[in-house]
This record gives C-alpha cells, sequence and structure tokens, in this order.
C-alpha cells in the first residue's frame, strides 16, 4: 500500500481489501457485504467511519494514518489477567519507516500513551479512554460484552488521535504503535518524584488564585461546566430509554405463545390468530434490533463526550495553572532586588508557556466543538433513521397481515404474503 | 367515541385507513343486515351517561350512574328534514343487570349476550380504575348500547316482551320484570353443582363446548394480562422520550451552531412522548372487545350447565321409573329383593293381606304411569333444549368468528396507525438532527 494515493472515499476502498486481516471487524458484519455505497448498518464501525469521512473532508490533508484496534486474546500469568488488543497500523507517512505495523497492547499501555500525550500538550483535548471499570451493572471485566465495547472506544481513541493536526505527529504515538515491546519507553521520561514535584508546585499556584482569567477562557469555563451537566443528562435519559426499552420486549415476548395458544383451540379464527402471533414475533425482532442500535451507536458516543467533559475541565485546570504559576513568578519578580536577571529569563519563558499554552487551547477548541457536533450529529441522526426503519418494518408486517384478511377465505394462500 | 347510530362511514376493501368509526359501523351495519324485526322497526342508542345521587336501599347517600336510552324509528330521513325526535329514557346499570337475569333465566338455551364489567379489571396502571371516572362511564355507555344491539339482533331475544318494555317503559319496567316470577325459575346452584358430577350421559356437544369455553376464557384472560403489561411498559419507553425534550432544549441554549437542531428535535420528542395516550386509548376498544367475549364464556358456561341440569334431570326421572317398575315386578313375584322397611314390618308383623298388596300395585301402576309420562315430557323438554341450544351455538360460533377476525383485523389497523406517526415523528426529527 505504500506510495498508493488513498482515495477520498476510502472506507470503500478499505471494504475491498477483504484478503486482509485488519478488515476482519468490518468484513465480519454481513450487511456490510455487497460493496456499492455506504450501507446504513448499525455497526458503530461504518457509523466511525462515516464520521471520519466528514472529518477528512474538512482537513486540508488527505489521511495517511490508518489504524484498527481489534483480536482481543486474553492473556493469564501468575500474577493477573488482562486482554491484550492487536494495534494494526497503515500509513504513508515518511515519519515511519514502514507502511504497515502492528503490535499487541493491553489497557495499561492505551493509558500510558494517553498520558504522555497530556503531559506533552497539557492544554490540547485529548479524546477520553472507555473507564478502567464500569461501577454501575457490576460488569465483569473479562466479559465479552464488556470487551467489544472497550476494544471500540480505544479504536474511536486512537483514530481521533492519527486524525489530530498536532497529536498525530507525536514521538509517543509513533513507538506506540511500532515498538514490539513498549517496556523501555514507558522507563524514560521524568520520573514519578520530579512529576510529583511539578503537580505540587502547580498546585501551589493554583491554590493562590488566578488574577484573572481572559474572558474567552471564562466563557470555555461557563461553557464545559454546562456541557458537562447537559450531556450526562443526555446519556442517562438514554440509558433509561434502553432500560424501558428491554422491559417492554419482555412483555412484548409473551404475545405471540398467548395468540398461538388461542389458535389452538379455534377453527376458522385460528388463521388469524396466527397471522397476528407472527406479526408480533418479527415486531419483537425489530424491536431487538432498535435496541442493539441504540447500544452500540448512540450510547458510545454520548459516554464518550460524557467522559470528554471531565477531560475538558482538565485541561482548563491545566490552563489555568500555567498561567498561575507565571504570575506568582512574575509577582516574584516585582519584590526582588537581586537576581533580577535569571528571574527576568524565568518569567520570560513562563510567559511563552502561557502563550503557547492558549493559543494550542483555542485552536483546539474550535476543532474539538466541530468534532463534538459531529460525532453527536451522526450518532443522532443514525439513531433517528433506525427508528424510521424500525417503524417501516412493523409497519410492513401489519399490512401484510392486513392484506392476507382482506382476501376471501376461499382464495387465501398459505401463510403470509412476504412484506 | 363515535356515535354508533350513524352508518355513514362504511370501510371499503382495500383501504387500510379503516378508522374507528367504520370498524365498529362494521359491526352494527352486519346485525343490522341479518336483521330481527326489532331491528327494523327502530335504532337504538345509548347516548348519554349522568350522575344521579340518591337514597339506596339501606337510606344511605349514593352516587351513580344512569344511562339514557333513545329510540328512534328506523327510517329513512328525506335529504333536508330532520329526523323524528327520540323516545328516551334513563337506565341505570342495575336495570341492565335485571335485564339479563331475566333473559338468562327465561331463555336457558340462549347463550345471552354480556354486559360490560362492572368494575374495571385488566387495567395499566395508568387507566382509571375508578368507577365513576369519565374514560370508564364513557366506555360501559358503548358497552351497554353494545349490549341492547346484541340483543335487539337475537332472532329470538329480540322478540322478549320484558326486552321491549325496557327500551320503552321507564316507570313500572321493575315491577313487570318482578311479577313475570322469573326468579321462581333460578336453578338452585346446588343443584346445578351436583348435576355436573353424576350426568351419566350427556351430549357430548355440550362437554366439548364447555372444554372450549373453559379455554376461551383462560386465553382471552391471559392476552389482556399481557396486553396490560405490555401498555404499561410502551407508555414508560414513549414518556421517557419527552425527557430528551427537555434535556435538548436546556442544551440548546448553550450551543451556537446545534442550538436550532436540538430545540427542535426536541419538541418532536415532546410530541412522540405525547402520542402514547391517544395510541393507547384506542387499544382499550380492542380490550373491550376481547372482554367481550370473555364474559360471553359465561353466557356458553350457564347454557352447558343447564342442559347438564336437563339431562340430569332425565335420568334421574328414568333412574326413578325403573325404579318403580322394579319395585312392581318384586311386589308382583313376591321377592324380597333389597332390605327396606317394608320388608321389615312383613317379617315382624306377618304379612300383609292380599288387599293390602293390591292396593299398593295400583298407587304403583298409578305411579309408574306418572313417571313414564313425565319422562315423555323431559325427554322432549331436553331434546327441544338440545335442538334449540344447538341453533344458538352455532349461531354464536359464526357471530364469534365474524366478531373477533373483525377485532384482530382493527388491532392490526391500530398498529399501523402507529407505526406512521413514529414514521413521521422520527423523519421529522432526523431532519432536525440534520440541521445540527
Amino acid at each position: 500500500m505504500s506510495g498508493q494515493t488513498v482515495p477520498a472515499d476510502f472506507s470503500g476502498h478499505m471494504l475491498d481489501l477483504d484478503e486482509d486481516d485488519d478488515l476482519e471487524v468490518f468484513s465480519k458484519n454481513p450487511s456490510l457485504a455487497g460493496g456499492g455505497p455506504m450501507p446504513n448498518s448499525p455497526s458503530s464501525m461504518v457509523n466511525q467511519y462515516r464520521l471520519e469521512e466528514e472529518e477528512e473532508q474538512q482537513e486540508a490533508n488527505a489521511r495517511d494514518l490508518f489504524i484498527t484496534v481489534d483480536d482481543p486474546e486474553s492473556h493469564v500469568t501468575a500474577v493477573e489477567t488482562f486482554v491484550m488488543y492487536r494495534v494494526a497500523t497503515k500509513t504513508t507517512r515518511s515519519q515511519f519507516d514502514s507502511s504497515e505495523y502492528e503490535v499487541h497492547r493491553r489497557y495499561q499501555d492505551f493509558l500510558w500513551l494517553r498520558s504522555k500525550l497530556e503531559e506533552n500538550h497539557p492544554t490540547l483535548i485529548v479524546h477520553p479512554l472507555p473507564e478502567k471499570f464500569v461501577m454501575k451493572g457490576m460488569v465483569e471485566r473479562f466479559n465479552n460484552d464488556f470487551i467489544e465495547t472497550r476494544r471500540r472506544a480505544l479504536q474511536r481513541f486512537l483514530s481521533k488521535v492519527s486524525l489530530h493536526p498536532v497529536l498525530s505527529h507525536s514521538h509517543h504515538l509513533e513507538v506506540f504503535l511500532t515498538a514490539q515491546d513498549l517496556l523501555p519507553y514507558k522507563k524514560q521520561g521524568p520520573g514519578f518524584l520530579s512529576r510529583l514535584g511539578e503537580t505540587v508546585r502547580a498546585v501551589a499556584s493554583s491554590v493562590r488564585g488566578l488574577k484573572s482569567r481572559p474572558e474567552e477562557f471564562s466563557l470555555m469555563q461557563e461553557y464545559v461546566e454546562d456541557f458537562s451537566i447537559k450531556i450526562s443528562s443526555v446519556d442517562k435519559v438514554t440509558q433509561r430509554i434502553i432500560k424501558e426499552q428491554r422491559e417492554y420486549l419482555d412483555e412484548l415476548k409473551q404475545y405471540n405463545p398467548t395468540y398461538a395458544q388461542w389458535a389452538e383451540s379455534e377453527g376458522e379464527l385460528a388463521e388469524p390468530l396466527n397471522g397476528v402471533a407472527s406479526c408480533v414475533e418479527r415486531c419483537s425482532k425489530e424491536t431487538d434490533e432498535q435496541i442493539q442500535h441504540l447500544s452500540s451507536v448512540l450510547v458510545p458516543a454520548l459516554h464518550d463526550y460524557v467522559l470528554c467533559a471531565e477531560t475538558l475541565k482538565a485541561v482548563m485546570r491545566r490552563r489555568d495553572n500555567i498561567q498561575a504559576q507565571f504570575e506568582a513568578k512574575n509577582e516574584a519578580l516585582g519584590s526582588r532586588r537581586t537576581d533580577l536577571e535569571t528571574l527576568q529569563d524565568e518569567v520570560d519563558s513562563l510567559a511563552d508557556r502561557v502563550e503557547l499554552a492558549n493559543n494550542a487551547l483555542k485552536g483546539d477548541w474550535t476543532r474539538w466543538q466541530d468534532g463534538m457536533r459531529a460525532d453527536l450529529k451522526s450518532a443522532f441522526l443514525s439513531t433517528a433513521e433506525k427508528n424510521v426503519e424500525y417503524y417501516e418494518q412493523c409497519l410492513a408486517v401489519w399490512e401484510s397481515f392486513l392484506l392476507s384478511q382482506r382476501v376471501e377465505p376461499g382464495e387465501q394462500r398459505d401463510g403470509e404474503d412476504a412484506s | 367515541m363515535a356515535d354508533s347510530g350513524r352508518i355513514d362511514e362504511v370501510a371499503v376493501i382495500g383501504n387500510t385507513d379503516v378508522t374507528s368509526t367504520e370498524s365498529e359501523n362494521n359491526i352494527i351495519n352486519t346485525m343490522v343486515e341479518r336483521g330481527t324485526s326489532l331491528l327494523k322497526k327502530m335504532e337504538i342508542n345509548v347516548a348519554e351517561a349522568e350522575k344521579r345521587t340518591g337514597k339506596n336501599t339501606v337510606n344511605m347517600q349514593e352516587t351513580y350512574t344512569v344511562y339514557l336510552i333513545e329510540i328512534r324509528p328506523a327510517e329513512t330521513v328525506p335529504e333536508g328534514e330532520t329526523p323524528t325526535a327520540p323516545d328516551t329514557l334513563w337506565r341505570r346499570y342495575s336495570d341492565f343487570e335485571l335485564l339479563r337475569t331475566y333473559l338468562l333465566v327465561t331463555h336457558p338455551y340462549i347463550i345471552v349476550p354480556p354486559l360490560p364489567e362492572k368494575r374495571a379489571e385488566f387495567v395499566w396502571h395508568k387507566l382509571a380504575a375508578d368507577n365513576l371516572d369519565p374514560d370508564f362511564v364513557e366506555r360501559r355507555r358503548v358497552g351497554l348500547e353494545n349490549f341492547l344491539l346484541r340483543v335487539a339482533s337475537h332472532p329470538v331475544l329480540s322478540n322478549d316482551k320484558i326486552f321491549f318494555l325496557f327500551l320503552t317503559e321507564e316507570k313500572g319496567w321493575r315491577e313487570a320484570v318482578l311479577e313475570t316470577g322469573f326468579q321462581d325459575k333460578v336453578d338452585s346452584r346446588i343443584k346445578s353443582l351436583s348435576a355436573m358430577y353424576r350426568v351419566k350421559n350427556p351430549d357430548k356437544r355440550f362437554t366439548e363446548l364447555k372444554l372450549y369455553s373453559d379455554e376461551l376464557n383462560s386465553v382471552i384472560s391471559q392476552l389482556l394480562r399481557v396486553r396490560a403489561k405490555v401498555a404499561d411498559r410502551l407508555y414508560g419507553v414513549y414518556k421517557v422520550h419527552g425527557n430528551y425534550g427537555r434535556v435538548f432544549s436546556e442544551w440548546s441554549a448553550i450551543e451556537k451552531e446545534m442550538g436550532d437542531g436540538l430545540q427542535s428535535a426536541g419538541h418532536h420528542m415532546d410530541t412522540y412522548a405525547a402520542s402514547i395516550d391517544d395510541i393507547l386509548e384506542e387499544e382499550e376498544h380492542y380490550a373491550d372487545q376481547l372482554k367481550e367475549y370473555l364474559f360471553y364464556t359465561d353466557a356458553v358456561r350457564s347454557v352447558c350447565r343447564k342442559h347438564e341440569l336437563i339431562q340430569y334431570e332425565l335420568e334421574m326421572v328414568a333412574q326413578d321409573l325403573i325404579h318403580k317398575k322394579q319395585q312392581k315386578e318384586d311386589l308382583t313375584t313376591g321377592t324380597v329383593r333389597v332390605f327396606s322397611l317394608k320388608g321389615m314390618t312383613s317379617k315382624l308383623f306377618g304379612q300383609e293381606s292380599q288387599e293390602q298388596r293390591e292396593s299398593r300395585l295400583a298407587a304403583l301402576d298409578q305411579s309408574i304411569r306418572e313417571g313414564e309420562e313425565t319422562l315423555k315430557e323431559k325427554n322432549t323438554e331436553c331434546q327441544e333444549f338440545v335442538r334449540t341450544a344447538c341453533e344458538d351455538i352455532e349461531r354464536f360460533k359464526e357471530q364469534k368468528d365474524r366478531d373477533l377476525r373483525e377485532a384482530l383485523i382493527s388491532y392490526a389497523i391500530m398498529q399501523i396507525s402507529m407505526c406512521k406517526k413514529g414514521i413521521q415523528v422520527w423523519s421529522n426529527a432526523k431532519e432536525c438532527f440534520n440541521k445540527m
């Protein structure tokens, strides 16, 4: 694939490469087979790519870095059990020596990558990782659904990072994607104690309080707090809907056996009764699919942004800290008599740091907002489409039953018409 | 609910958009078509319901509902002219109950149409179970009208004088009913219960019918229970979407580009949440149709039990006759078969005289003759009952198949209407999301 330019409709291109292992996760879904225009499949993968297609159109450059996360495998050692994911990369970027890479990473490794990215770019908005544990619901760490949900979230994380104009060029990302063994890299970098010191200084500065936050960041702060509350509410409502739908489906499933049992004791009435029974059964299946779709499309999207809200808060805090540190040193400058030059240099470099941090955040803020809008718009659109489809399918089922009943009994065909 | 006296809208084959008015009239029209002389002469409506208060039998104040019955001559009204004013009278539920009990007793071989339920059962929790609730009263009004129409369209019941008086004589009707002395004909429960255990040769048709009726009762009850639970859950699903409305609205306030799209999508979510009330109200109509046949099973059971009772009495009479004939034989041949007081006393006090024997024989002969008469009567009664009952059972079965099939069809139509609403709302929401 090296040297080949990736076409704009890369997703269609990807689906053609079916001998490729990396695409197992896509072609396994039968609704995706049979090429053509992008099918409206419930798979979040497809939606993910649709979204990225939009983003990609926004970016000036054609996308040149594709990462997939798949093939989760349980590993058992004497000390612990964990899951390893395969991370496969395809790229045309010159910074990479090769055009394809395959490594195995565990959740911890992802945490390491993200913390490195945040460390080096404190005021950039790094997409969140799925949580360590799922508190409510007491999900087992090695339950299949949990692993699959996590895998998709990890995929989204890397996808977002790979699209970021700054983060995607991070050395740590390169190492993450290419090094067979991460351990030597994990040991590098500022030690724990020095990082601790840095944190203490930061906390100390912030305790003294910020002199004045620039207006735009105050507005940002307000927005972040509001957004956090709103997105959590939407997330909760969605979870509630799924719960109610599941309970509805459970009751709905009782219809079929009841109508079928009734049909058994009837003569002429048996046929329409069985017809209704079969209609309700088909509607039950559609309801099940609708619930699946909600769980796999809307819930993960919303959940990501619930976590994003926390990320945003942290970013705002870090920016504030950087400003506070500068202000503290600047103040000290005012009351110093000796060593003015060195102190001035420190203050200057801190001032630069503030400017850099502010600009980085300003730039990333718009990018993040656009991304959020696109992601959630896509997720809501997909949900609305799925709901329309759900009702259309059910409508067809009942209409075909009606049709079978309008026919004179003598002319009735066997079973029902296919819709 | 539409005024079912109107026969304008008739469903056309091929048109899937049958309204509830049409489907109701489907029922009414077919009843009139099969036409009894009564229905040919008059239109019957239960037009209104009103609350009254008065003193009851224990001199306590109570509130009850009365229903206005309208009778109108069935005439085609020429265009431009107003139809003649109806004759009206008021009846309360207990009057209907009395009428029904009377019909049950007077025409025991007829499957008498049931009344709507006295108290709301099989309710899903949001639906009122209160007897004075306007929705319940309205549904009961429809049920009572349906009852009257069913009786009026029955080939036998429609000719009943007391029924006619019910529709025409407001005062004095109760007295008239009681004067018929129908209470005397009420079979004691104990009698009918014991009949069930001891009938030797019940007509197979009735045993099968009883089994079917029990099965139908059980399965419809089950269906109504499931329906209530499903309705409850569906209500929950729709109403939770209303929360989207509120949250989207709040969220849109802090967004710039996304704001409008979110806000308008939120409105559609509110519409979606509100739509469930009408949907479930319509579904109550389906539940009512099922309930009618659930209550019909009681009437069917009554007929079966009546058959058993008559059959039992017949067998008792036959048994008794055999016993008497045996006694006569014993007396003539002089054998003492069974340990009897007569045998004892004759042993103790000596054989009876020839005179005594002859008078006993004569009494027995008389008894046997009477017994044979009774047997013939009972036989005829039984055969008559079986014949007329089977006729009505056939009529009932056809009616049931027709009505329930229509009910299933109207259920499908309701589902279609619900789906169409859903498509509408979510398509609109999709447009809004597109604008985000």
